[in-house]
């Protein structure tokens, strides 16, 4: 992985030494809440509903044990022994003090990492596929770009007051696991007819209040051309994008407003002046980072023990099941570990955990991990023979939960159980879905089905594209929760529709339960998905289910 | 016309650690609820409210949070405001388990 030169670290260390001295200032009375606010969510510092809240940057999802070590101690030394690793690949601490967030920056940087633009209106953490690198299916590995994105968006000056907060992410997949439609610029890594390779760039996608897929603004961007397109891009989004409303201020909105083809228009004509202004050193620079990502060094040795132990142990079978994906190279596995055990909280590891994971990475994994935005943790390559004993070190610890891509693997924001913007909780409804398909044993007859839930209307938890969404709101002093069906965030990507009044707290878990059944029901044969029920049929029957009353007063 | 005053508590989080804390009987900053002053007048309200914002060195984001008298003891009206009262719910850990 890519390893900070020292520019970066010269760059990461300042950073910490000034925001060690605006602390001071703040805790001295030189400055006002007022003045400290914006400088110290430049450095990631939220105040949540309980706590302070520190927000880390995991540039596109990429740790190495060292890393994932020095978050372990991190949260032991500084906050109540775990983390929160979010749906953009972040990790959060919700229990800092303020006087100790210096000294947690400084740890940070010790391994080449900080919370700089985790906030604020600038470009934000760069996502990326959490398979990069290793995916069977992959064009190229786009964590390359995404890391010449970062040290380009990193404090750049003509970007960090934007009209809003901006996002990346990066795939080099045709199946899209980064969700790359639902960003404001996301970029496909594929080969043209000539062979050559480039970007398919899409611009104007988002959840949020507005929810929109990305519209492609380029079909075949030239490699060498990424960054001052980029830069055109940004250039006439801020010039277009609105800034008397806060909630119009989304480049998917001057886009909605301006239309792709002006954008385009506008977007390539710029492109020409800055494409100039280049000289070619952005190349020799993106050589020089895919260096860093070269493919680890194999090992060559036979994958007996895994394939005697899928034979004789059906729970190593079970996790193999779903918690394995195909490799490019076909001696090794990539892994997923669920941060879902039935009832915890999605997302959260403990110190303990992420030391475990550190480990295993080291010793099996190439010193490899990744953070997906599906709040789990991967070890990209893992040789076949070693799956058995990475899984049997794995349940010592509470992190072989076998439900990858299962009704029980939910996407949860923090909502009203942290987060100061929440309308209501996420996190219980998750543990309850999850507790409650445990105890009726039917996830894995169930299958493939994403349920998202967000807090509140921003939609940090994506509920629009899960294949059951979950919204919740505050309904005249109430948590209500709305549901949205057939939302999908891959390739396919589709918003979900609305399926009617929300329902209470209490009624949510019940109303989900009717859906599956509805389902299990409905569909044609076990292989077919939730989502591929809802397409063929539509909503209607989902909607009958989940609201019978409706159905009997139109009889 | 303005909204019909209806009684609250003063709360903030405080500077340092970020806990949640409200304006105490005794004229303190207190972290349980159940201590907090009651303000049924609005003027009193408000210059508490004022006079918080003079203690940046203490507090930050300090603001008037609806509540009623229970049993003696004033009683947040609003969920988000309970939250506050003892911390998340998903297990427990925060105030609630300092207490």
């Amino acid at each position: 992985m890519y390893s900070y030169n020292e520019f970066d670290k010269d760059f990461v260390q300042n950073r910490v030494h000034q925001f060690r001295a605006q602390v001071d200032r703040r805790v001295d009375g030189s400055l006002t809440e007022d003045e400290f606010k914006p400088l110290r969510l430049m450095n990631g510092l939220y105040l949540q509903l309980h706590a302070y809240m520190l927000r880390v940057a995991i540039p596109y999802g990429t740790l190495n044990s060292a890393k994932m070590r020095q978050l372990a101690y991190i949260a032991d030394t500084w906050d109540k022994g775990y983390g929160h690793f979010t749906t953009r690949q972040n990790i959060q601490y919700n229990w800092p003090k303020l006087s100790d967030v210096p000294d947690m920056l400084q740890a940070l940087a010790d391994v080449d990492m900080h919370s700089i633009q985790t906030s604020g209106n600038c470009i934000r953490n760069v996502t990326a596929d959490h398979f990069a690198g290793a995916a069977a299916d992959e064009v190229e590995d786009p964590r390359p770009t995404a890391e010449l994105l970062r040290q380009w968006s990193t404090d750049h000056p003509e970007f960090a007051f934007l009209g809003r907060k901006f996002k990346f992410a990066v795939t080099g997949s045709e199946n899209d696991r980064a969700v790359i439609k639902a960003h404001d610029v996301g970029l496909r890594v594929l080969q043209n007819d000539a062979g050559e390779v480039g970007y398919e760039v899409l611009v104007g996608g988002g959840l949020g209040r507005t929810p929109m897929i990305g519209k492609v603004l380029r079909e075949f961007l030239p490699r060498e051309d990424l960054l001052p397109y980029c830069e055109a891009i940004m250039q006439i989004y801020n010039r277009l994008g609105r800034r008397d409303n806060k909630y119009k201020a989304r480049i998917k909105i001057t886009v909605h407003e301006n239309g792709i083809e002006k954008i385009r228009e506008l977007v390539e004509e710029r492109f020409i002046i800055q494409r100039a202004a280049f000289g070619g050193y952005d190349q020799i620079l993106f050589a020089d980072i895919k260096q860093a990502f070269a493919a680890p060094d194999y090992d060559h040795i036979n994958t007996d023990g895994y394939e005697a132990s899928l034979k004789s142990d059906p729970a190593f079978r079970s996790f193999v099941d779903t918690n394995i994906a195909q490799h490019k190279n076909p001696d090794y596995a990539i892994v997923s570990i669920s941060l879902k055990k039935h009832g915890d909280t999605p997302g959260d590891a403990s110190s303990d955990q992420m030391r475990v994971m550190a480990d295993l990475a080291e010793k099996y994994a190439h010193d490899e991990l990744r953070i997906s935005h599906e709040q789990n943790v991967i070890l990209p390559h893992v040789h076949k023979s070693h799956i058995p004993t990475v899984y049997a070190e794995l349940r010592k610890v509470g992190l072989a939960t076998a439900n990858i891509g299962l009704i029980s693997d939910i996407i949860a924001c923090p909502g009203m159980d942290y987060c100061a913007l929440a309308t209501a909780r996420s996190i219980p409804i998750a543990q309850q879905i999850a507790t409650r398909f445990e105890e009726l044993k039917l996830e894995h007859d169930i299958g493939q089905l994403k349920i998202k839930i967000s807090g509140c209307i921003n939609a940090c938890g994506h509920h629009h594209v899960g294949h059951i969404g979950i919204l919740g709101l505050d309904r005249a002093g109430v948590e209500n929760y709305q549901i949205t069906l057939g939302g999908d965030g891959t390739q396919n990507a589709t918003i979900g529709e609305r399926a009617g009044p929300g329902f209470s707290y209490d009624e949510i878990i019940p109303a989900i339960e009717r859906l599956i059944y509805a389902y299990l029901d409905l569909r044609e044969a076990a292989v077919e998905t939730f989502l591929e029920t809802y397409r063929r049929l539509g909503a209607a029957p989902f909607k009958a289910a989940l609201y019978p009353e409706t159905r009997i007063a139109a009889e | 016309m303005a909204r019909a005053f209806t009684p609250k508590v003063l709360t903030a989080n405080r500077l340092i650690e970020g806990d949640v804390v409200y304006y105490g009987n005794n004229g303190d900053w207190v972290s349980s609820h159940d201590d907090a002053l009651f303000l049924d007048d609005e003027t009193q309200a408000n210059e508490l409210l004022a006079k918080s914002h003079k203690q940046a060195d203490l507090l930050v984001g300090a603001y008037l949070a609806d509540a009623i008298l229970k049993d003696g003891k004033p009683v947040p009206t609003h969920f988000r405001e309970e939250f506050r009262t003892r911390g998340p719910s998903n297990y427990e850990h925060g105030k609630q388990a300092e207490v």
